[in-house]
């Protein structure tokens, strides 16, 4: 299996993701959006990786993923206290910041 | 045999991904993404990456997964389904943007000239990937990115304790629970702290002075 075909699925990927952050617009499906663009680029880093015969990339991939668990945790925590506070979950109603 | 796990997981991992955008209920999207995950852990051992593989379904599938499960539980289902969608030119406009990301991506990654990606990639020795050799480099050569990243799992963790805790968070109005400073132990106390007079409920707190007067009066 060639480098480029992991490549490729990385790419579909991260498209995904990106089409599914911009279509959504419950908080918790964006989050999860940014988890599926956060994996597309491990897989590209891990084919690298493979690429060079260096572990290198997965060092860097394992820290992507310490930085996707904060990012998830303080998301959910935000999340939570919208929940609190009884204000809609829903992106497009979180518009107080909007001039 | 490797091109046909190859494609059952590519299958898998692109299935998870179109799940977790489309299906309503985000329960069903985080289950979708389950498995994705799992589908790319097969992704990273078929390249020699069994520690990521390994922490890829503890962490990710494991943890993180079920951190989502409680929050969607416990948020609820009907507060969640949103008010409609974004609109049919809004989800069309949105396509559009992916499938030109898709093609830009296409042509960086695959036009390149690199001529390395078309191979299966160097020669690599048995223990190429596996959790000593993780371990050895997390420890030698990255050890500072290891420690930066366990300080940032630490300030997520109490961010996150603060943002969501029951009182307070981002809340006005509430009252503080009382805290202690350093300054207060500089202060005078009440005479009887700390003695087994203020154990027994006979705690007038007298500051200091009052009490040097009462004793007086009493001589």
């Amino acid at each position: 299996m060639t480098i480029a075909w992991y490549l490729a699925v990385s790419a579909l990927i991260f498209a995904i993701g990106a089409g599914g952050v911009l279509v959504r617009r419950n908080p918790l499906v964006v989050l999860l959006c940014l988890e599926l663009m956060l994996n597309a680029a491990n897989l590209a880093l891990i084919g690298f990786s493979k690429m060079w015969g260096n572990a290198d990339g997965q060092i860097f991939a394992l820290i992507v993923m310490v930085v996707a668990a904060c990012e998830v945790t303080v998301g959910l925590g935000l999340i939570v206290a919208m929940h609190r506070h009884r204000l809609p979950i829903d992106v497009d109603a979180m518009r107080e910041l909007q001039g | 045999m490797s091109y046909i796990v190859f494609f059952i997981a590519a299958l898998g991992t692109l299935a998870g991904a179109i799940g977790v955008i489309t299906l309503k209920d985000p329960f069903y999207s985080v289950l979708a993404l389950v498995v994705h995950l799992i589908s790319l852990a097969v992704l990273f051992l078929l390249l020699h990456a069994e520690f990521v593989a390994a922490a890829q379904v503890v962490v990710y599938a494991g943890a993180v997964m079920v951190l989502y499960v409680f929050v969607v539980s416990y948020i609820g289902g009907e507060s969640l389904t949103g008010s409609g969608g974004p609109g049919r030119a809004g989800t069309f406009g949105a396509f559009a943007c992916g499938g030109a990301l898709v093609i830009e991506l296409f042509i960086a990654v695959l036009g390149s000239g690199l001529k390395a990606i078309g191979r299966g990639g160097a020669h690599v020795a048995p223990g190429f990937g596996n959790p000593e050799q993780i371990g050895t480099l997390f420890l030698t050569r990255f050890l500072a990115p290891f420690e930066i990243a366990s300080f940032l799992l630490l300030l997520a963790a109490v961010g996150a304790v603060t943002l969501a805790r029951r009182r307070g968070g981002l809340e006005d109005g509430v009252e503080d629970p009382p805290t202690i400073s350093a300054v207060d132990f500089l202060r005078p106390r009440p005479y009887y702290t700390g003695t087994q007079h203020e154990t027994l409920g006979h705690a007038e707190t007298l500051s200091a002075t009052q009490a040097v007067e009462r004793q007086e009066r009493a001589t």
